[in-house]
């Protein structure tokens, strides 16, 4: 699809919900459901993007919408999958008629809390594609730590002070932790490059059987940088190394984009709020440790993907 | 045909799901509900449901994947007990407050900690005030032919319904039971029909909003009406079962209750035992009776008040602590009892916790302490309880 064909898609959610301005997940969403012109049916941990998008009497969901519980996405679409299956066996719905399955979730309620329910339902191999927006902590709470949250950014429960910088772990590698499920596909993608996002769903949404994408969303109330720059901050992720994009199609990794030039991660931290701390110059090395962390990852990835 | 066969409470249960048929089944084992699920899924894979059978890695996706495929438009079931009823505990309410119709089956477990398997009531009643309807069953062919009530009253009001029966006692305990003709139980809980369901794309609907304070509350208070209602449903669909198995659904049995002057107030398994002391203690000219609570959720306060109002002593026995209050079921007869006229003196027991076996003449005990009239009605009785 090119941007004209993807704007001109109908639009399943609707404009009017209260998420922040500047937000990363509407055109996340959009562009995800554009990607398929059969009936989609969607569920969604509780978050940001469900509390802003469903308050009734108004949703913002053309589109049938359920939400159940934080950590349930995965297993509350498993259901509606099954019921899928079944009332077409029994006849209530048309033995031609196909419909596809989304489960929306954030980092906290897929990274931790949501994690069992999401391993379950990958396992199981229900059709479905489950997409994570990431924006790196649990924002709809107010900014808390997640296991999404990067090493070196403060939160409000890993704050940076006089004795601790922020979080002070890894962030999980939860693409990986979707691949050693063996599902037929799992794309890291990001909010920045709607053309690589939605040709990504798309194969998503053609696969039979589980997909899982990772759609970097950055926040801009949570990483404190002016809210006009979101899709700025995303390109320099992408830029920096800090979020490749890549995908692994039946376990086979693909790199989809190379940075043409080194664009060092200060300049990805940088307009961050989130890590202000660190260009301190006691925190140098902090930096240091992450650029350090980014090439290395980087180059297992681009191995990944010779092989 | 109809077919009287042996079976355990657990076979009972999974023949009536059998019979059912149900779209979706989410499937967690757990001492002693395990039982259930493994009659159900040899049914399944011998191809006699044509069930999807989801076997989910937790209570908690259980629970989940009913409320999406409920919600999605299909007739979806599970069972449970104990700690599993407990991981659901958050999802039991986005159930009742979706107003999804799911049955489930609890076999009854004691909680942890410490661990144990066998029977007592602190699992359903931890959740009693969570929206399910509940009916409790003394029998495997009560057990069995709840099943079918609960699935026809949940699709009528539109809330989750519970079918208790006793971990082990029941569950695993052989009664000869009569299974009804399964082209006739088909017809009796015959198709769901859902009037909003997901997977109707073209009238698309949002399930499980976000409900703040302008709206959150009138929700709560159709949820509560519609459990009121679920009384009346009761009445009229175990009327309708009747007709089928020629067996009563009454909000609660009473046993020799006429002349009764000693009245044992107890639910599930240990009803049996006390009707055994009931007939011993007739014979030597004992007026004793039994009320067996069979409808918990909603709790028939008006009906049950009007059965006791001329009895003199009344004992509840519970199979569960409310640590620091009033036991469950005494709790809720002492409040139907509230604006009697006439009332009984009542007293309450608690028994059998974490399995622990309660006998004859254990039941007798107290039968015999309400006639001598001699007992004090404030002090909390055990029953079986070492060291007393
Ligand atoms: C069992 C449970 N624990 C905690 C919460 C409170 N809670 C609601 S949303 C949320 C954070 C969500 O974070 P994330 O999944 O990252 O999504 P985001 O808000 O960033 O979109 C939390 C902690 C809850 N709803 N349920």
């Amino acid at each position: 699809m090119n941007y004209k064909q993807l704007v001109n898609k109908p639009q399943k959610l609707a404009p009017g919900h209260r998420s922040c301005a500047g937000c990363g997940f509407p055109p996340i969403v959009r562009t995800v459901l554009a990607s398929t012109d059969s009936p989609i049916v969607a569920s969604c941990a509780t978050g940001c993007l469900e509390v802003t998008t469903t308050i009734y009497p108004f949703t913002s969901w053309k589109i049938p919408f359920i939400h159940s519980a934080f950590e349930n996405s995965a297993a509350t679409i498993s259901g509606v999958e099954a019921a899928y299956k079944a009332l077409k066996r029994s006849g209530k719905i048309p033995k031609d008629k196909e419909i596809k399955f989304v489960a929306f979730g954030g980092d906290g309620g897929t990274f931790d809390i949501g994690l069992q329910s999401l391993s379950g339902a990958l396992e199981r191999g229900h059709d479905f594609v489950y997409v994570l927006y990431d924006n790196e902590a649990y924002m709809n709470t107010g900014i808390q730590r997640s296991s999404g949250t990067p090493m070196g950014a403060s939160t409000t429960t890993a704050p940076a002070g006089k004795v601790h910088q922020g979080k002070e772990e890894w962030k999980k590698d939860m693409a990986k932790i979707a691949v050693a499920h063996n599902i037929p596909y799992v794309a890291q993608a990001s909010v920045h490059n709607p053309i690589d996002l939605s040709m990504k769903a798309e194969k998503a949404f053609s696969t039979k059987g589980p997909a899982f994408l990772i759609v970097f969303q950055p926040c801009q109330t949570g990483w404190k940088y002016p809210m006009e720059k979101t899709m700025e901050i995303a390109k320099l992720a992408v830029e920096s190394k800090f979020w490749p994009l890549y995908e692994v199609e039946n376990g086979k990794y693909k790199l989809n984009y190379k940075p043409s030039k080194n664009v060092p991660i200060e300049e990805y931290l940088k307009p961050q709020g989130r890590y202000k701390h660190l260009f301190r110059p006691d925190n140098k090395q902090i930096i240091e440790k992450i650029q350090q962390h980014v090439n290395e990852e980087w180059e297992k990835l681009v191995n990944l993907c010779r092989d | 045909m109809n077919k009287e066969m042996p079976l355990t409470g657990a076979q009972s249960v999974a023949h009536a799901m059998r019979q059912i048929n149900p779209d979706v089944v989410a499937a967690f084992p757990i001492t002693p509900q395990t039982d259930i699920m493994m009659n159900f899924a040899k049914f399944h894979s011998d191809g006699k449901v044509d069930t999807e059978l989801v076997r989910v890695e937790s209570e908690h996706s259980a629970m989940s994947c009913c409320v999406g495929a409920s919600a999605a438009g299909a007739r979806a079931m599970t069972a449970t007990a104990s700690a599993g009823l407990a991981l659901m505990w958050e999802i039991l309410g986005v159930a009742s407050g979706s107003r999804l119709p799911i049955a489930m089956a609890v076999v009854n477990r004691a909680l942890s900690s410490p661990i144990n398997i066998h029977c007592d009531h602190s699992d359903s009643m931890g959740c009693r005030d969570h929206g399910w309807i509940q009916i409790y069953n003394e029998t495997n062919q009560e057990a069995y032919e709840s099943v079918f009530l609960a699935v026809k009253l949940a699709e009528k009001v539109m809330l989750p319904c519970m079918i208790c029966l006793d971990g082990f006692i029941t569950s695993h305990g052989v009664q000869n039971v009569t299974l009804h003709d399964d082209k006739q139980m088909k017809g009796f809980v015959r198709d769901y029909e859902p009037k909003k369901w997901l997977l109707n794309t073209d009238d698309p609907h949002t399930v499980g909003p976000l409900e703040l304070q302008d709206y959150y509350f009138e929700t709560q208070k159709q949820r509560a009406d519609a459990m009121i209602q679920a009384k009346e449903e009761y009445l009229k669909i175990g009327k309708e079962l009747a007709r089928i198995t020629g067996n009563e659904y009454p909000l609660f049995e009473e046993y020799q209750m006429d002349d009764a002057e000693a009245v044992v107030i107890v639910m599930n398994s240990t009803a049996g035992n006390t009707k055994a002391v009931i007939d011993k203690m007739r014979k030597d000219g004992k007026k004793v009776g039994l009320l067996k609570p069979r409808l918990f959720r909603p709790f028939p306060y008006k009906e049950i008040a009007e059965a006791l109002k001329h009895k003199k002593y009344t004992a509840v026995l519970d199979r569960s602590e409310s640590y620091g209050a009033n036991a469950p079921l005494y709790a809720e007869i002492k409040s139907a009892l509230y604006e009697a006229d006439s009332k009984p003196k009542l007293k309450s027991y608690i028994f059998g916790l974490g399995g622990r076996n309660i006998l004859e003449p254990d039941i007798e005990k107290v039968y015999d302490e309400l006639l001598s009239g001699k007992f004090d009605h404030l002090e909390t009785g055990y029953i079986g309880l070492r060291g007393e």
